[in-house]
């Protein structure tokens, strides 16, 4: 990848105080986007995936909240920009998807007006001219009968048609980068097949740049260009599709791997699961923060794993781990039906 | 009517689990929830079919696993079976007793037995009780012992399912999500039943403790000797723990087979299209299949298509699927699905292939390169011809057939 990219992350810190103390949700994420790339953002929930998404947005209202650290946009810092500023770029040059739909639309506006207000906020178009741009998008995402379907309310629609509303209304001033956090958690996998379908579509027909959060490491694989993998607010592995899945580095990433329950491949007499659970954010200890579950754990797991690349230019991992060492472990990890075989 | 001349989604032992006896036999269980209108009256206007007409049969120490999408009516189905619904119509017959009628107080011998976990384990524990009195509630009400060895069990429980013995004054709040879900299957187990139907136990989970809890819940199986019926919308984790696995569509039962068969040969083609629909993690299995991605949404169960339910759905669907409803045939080694246009009969049943993965493209035949280790014995080979009717359509459903 080559070039300025388009959203270039730097060193973010977002913390919130709390009556328990200080929950350091990101904790130094550095990220970039090129155009018309894909990444997927991988992790649990409270990885901070969300947050620091959200935060590049600046959608994070609360007063507790501190942020550091700089988020650039085609080279503006968007940290540093006032309400009316940030309000300028949402929707034209980045917008967002959530998860659930129902709560993200207003149940007592009808569908088309909700869309409609979004383009002429931007847009100096008339009511008519935003209605029938609305009708073009409901189309576009497929949904049947838009001309129709215009007028009608969220409650009236399915989920997945939820989805593909927000995403009409994400895409409606053509956007640079859409954000899509967990869009697919809600859904029934044949629906989630439908969307993952037309995201790959804006993708392929606008060059939309997409930042796909999740935690199935199945959409990942069929969508991102590159992947970064999250744990207790830092990136732990990031590389592109192929490096991630057939060469991961990080331990947590073999876990998470293993753990699936997947269809391509033969049973595992067992799952192998990360024994424990995600660390408190309130008392992070200051070496590597999956030590405690890390089945390699060693002496200078102590000190805190900087994110570099070991193996390759771009493929990044915070791990102390020798590569070749890595190499023999993760086998293991993965596929552990392997040893049993061997024993 | 026996099982013989009508193909319920009867067993057949396929791997292992599941050669025990008979410990539940479900006959044509109708759910039917009326939509009611009107402010004195309150006529009912119309009918939410949730499950309509499913018969089934689960041996002892086998897992059945039941999938589909939201609405599909297999919770409700897992409800009727526990009779923590009334039946609109059917039997339930549990260890030989017929439980479809009985009264509230007769019941209680039976939910010793039969047994639920639910999916969200913020909702299904009481947050205002501790964790020792969430666990002795049931011990209580069926008076198993006295407080001393009702609170040794509780310890015992607590231990079973891998937490501290010293979290028994904790609440439920104070526990993560995994570890709640922990104390649900314990809360199960309290009184030794025979079977427990879990309702995604694990959906609500994030992956890493999702592998943690069906681990879990696969020891305590072979420790206890339990039955499951096994109720999740992910067809990877359904895999994992499932002996045999009963695809529902709109309050219907569309296949049943024995699991890894199931991968390798899907019948009906709702099932091609949910594996199809499953993600892949793995990025070159992904780009190089073809994904079968059904249109349109699941349609309502108040007035469900005529025929076949997934005509409308069906990439394959023919005049006679708009006609007729399909019966539930036999295509051997316990092989059941329901359709006029079945897949891959051709196929033998559930080959005997190398453990490797097919990378190649993915045709239409075979959605998903399934696991392809053979689960299955290689004695029934020969695909049998369906029996009752066949494509050609039977004009009836078989069990009125005879």
């Amino acid at each position: 990848m080559t070039g300025e990219p388009l959203l270039d992350v730097r060193d973010l810190k977002v913390s919130f105080r709390t009556e328990d103390g200080l929950v350091k949700a990101v904790d130094g994420v550095s990220l970039t986007l090129f155009e018309g790339e894909t990444l997927g953002i991988v992790g649990e929930s409270g990885s901070g995936k969300s947050v620091t998404m959200m935060s590049v947005m600046r959608l994070i209202n609360d007063p507790n909240a501190r942020f550091e650290g700089e988020v650039l946009y085609k080279g503006h810092d968007l940290m540093t920009l006032n309400r009316d500023q940030m309000r300028a770029i949402r929707g034209t040059g980045i917008s967002m998807i959530f998860q659930d739909p129902m709560t993200s639309l207003n149940p007592v506006y009808r569908v088309g007006a909700q869309i409609a207000e979004q383009i002429r906020a931007h847009d100096h178009v008339s009511k008519q001219a935003a209605r029938d741009r609305a009708i073009e998008l409901l189309a576009a995402v497929g949904i049947p009968q838009a001309a129709h379907r215009v007028d009608n309310f969220p409650h009236e629609f399915s989920g997945g048609m939820r989805q593909r509303v927000m995403i009409a209304m994400a895409i409606s001033c053509n956007p640079d980068i859409l954000i899509a956090d967990e869009p697919t958690t809600a859904l029934d996998v044949t629906i989630q097949a439908q969307i993952l379908k037309l995201l790959r579509k804006l993708k392929n027909d606008f060059g939309t740049a997409v930042v796909l959060i999740t935690h199935d490491m199945g959409v990942v694989a069929d969508l991102a260009d590159r992947i970064a993998v999250m744990y207790a607010g830092r990136i732990v592995e990031q590389g592109t599709r192929r490096e991630v899945f057939y060469d991961a580095q990080h331990p947590y990433t073999w876990g998470l791997l293993g753990s699936i329950a997947r269809l391509d491949r033969p049973k595992p007499r067992r799952l192998a699961a990360i024994p424990g659970q995600p660390p408190s954010l309130l008392r992070l200890a200051p070496g590597c923060a999956f030590a405690d579950r890390c089945a390699h754990r060693f002496d200078l797991c102590d000190e805190p794993p900087p994110l570099l690349a070991r193996v390759d230019g771009n493929h990044l991992d915070a791990c102390h781990l020798e590569p070749k060492q890595k190499k023999e472990l993760r086998e293991t990890t993965i596929h552990p039906e392997l040893i049993e075989n061997a024993e | 009517m026996t099982a013989a001349e009508a193909p319920s989604a009867s067993s057949t032992p396929a791997n292992g689990n599941g050669d025990g006896e008979l410990l539940l036999r479900a006959e044509h269980v109708k759910k039917y929830f009326p939509i009611r209108s009107g402010v004195l009256l309150q006529r009912e206007v119309a009918r939410v079919h949730a499950v309509d007409d499913v018969s089934l049969e689960l041996r002892a120490g086998e897992t059945l696993g039941l999938v589909g999408e939201s609405g599909c009516g297999k919770s409700t189905l897992a409800r009727c079976l526990a009779r923590l619904y009334p039946l609109t119509s059917g039997s339930v017959v549990f260890e030989g007793q017929d439980i479809s009628a009985l009264s509230r107080r007769e019941l209680r011998p039976v939910r010793r037995e039969l047994q639920m976990v639910f999916q969200d384990p913020y909702a299904s524990l009481n947050p205002r009780k501790r964790v020792g009195e969430i666990l002795s509630d049931p011990l209580r009400i069926h008076k198993r012992g006295n407080r001393d060895q009702i609170k040794r069990r509780v310890r015992e429980l607590l231990e079973l399912v891998g937490l501290s013995p010293e979290h028994i004054n904790r609440y439920p709040h104070e526990f993560s999500g995994g570890q709640r879900q922990r104390i649900g299957v314990a809360r199960a187990l309290a009184l030794h039943p025979k079977l427990i139907i879990a309702d995604e136990p694990v959906s609500a989970l994030d992956v890493s403790i999702r592998a943690q809890v069906i681990n879990l819940l696969d020891d305590l199986q072979d420790e206890l000797h339990l039955t499951y019926i096994f109720i999740a919308h992910d067809l990877g984790v359904v895999r994992h723990v499932s002996d045999r696995i009963a695809v529902m569509y709109l309050g219907k039962i569309v296949e049943v087979s024995p699991a890894e068969e199931l991968y390798q040969r899907p019948i009906h083609p709702y099932t091609e299209a949910l594996l199809s629909a499953v993600p892949i993690p793995d990025p070159d299995l992904s780009d190089r299949r073809t994904q079968i991605v059904l249109e349109g949404d699941v349609p309502s169960p108040i007035v469900p298509p005529s025929g076949c339910r997934f005509h409308p759905r069906c990439r394959y669907a023919t005049k006679i699927c708009a006609q007729q409803e399909p019966p539930l045939a036999e295509y051997g080694g316990g092989h059941l699905a329901a359709c006029h246009h079945p897949l891959n009969i051709d196929l033998p049943v559930a080959p005997g292939t190398d453990a490797a993965p097919v990378p190649g493209a993915v045709q239409d035949a075979a959605p998903v390169p399934g696991g392809a280790s053979s689960a299955v014995p290689a004695a029934d080979a020969e695909p049998l011809p369906p029996v009752a009717g066949g494509s050609a359509g039977a004009e009836v459903p078989a069990e009125e057939a005879q």
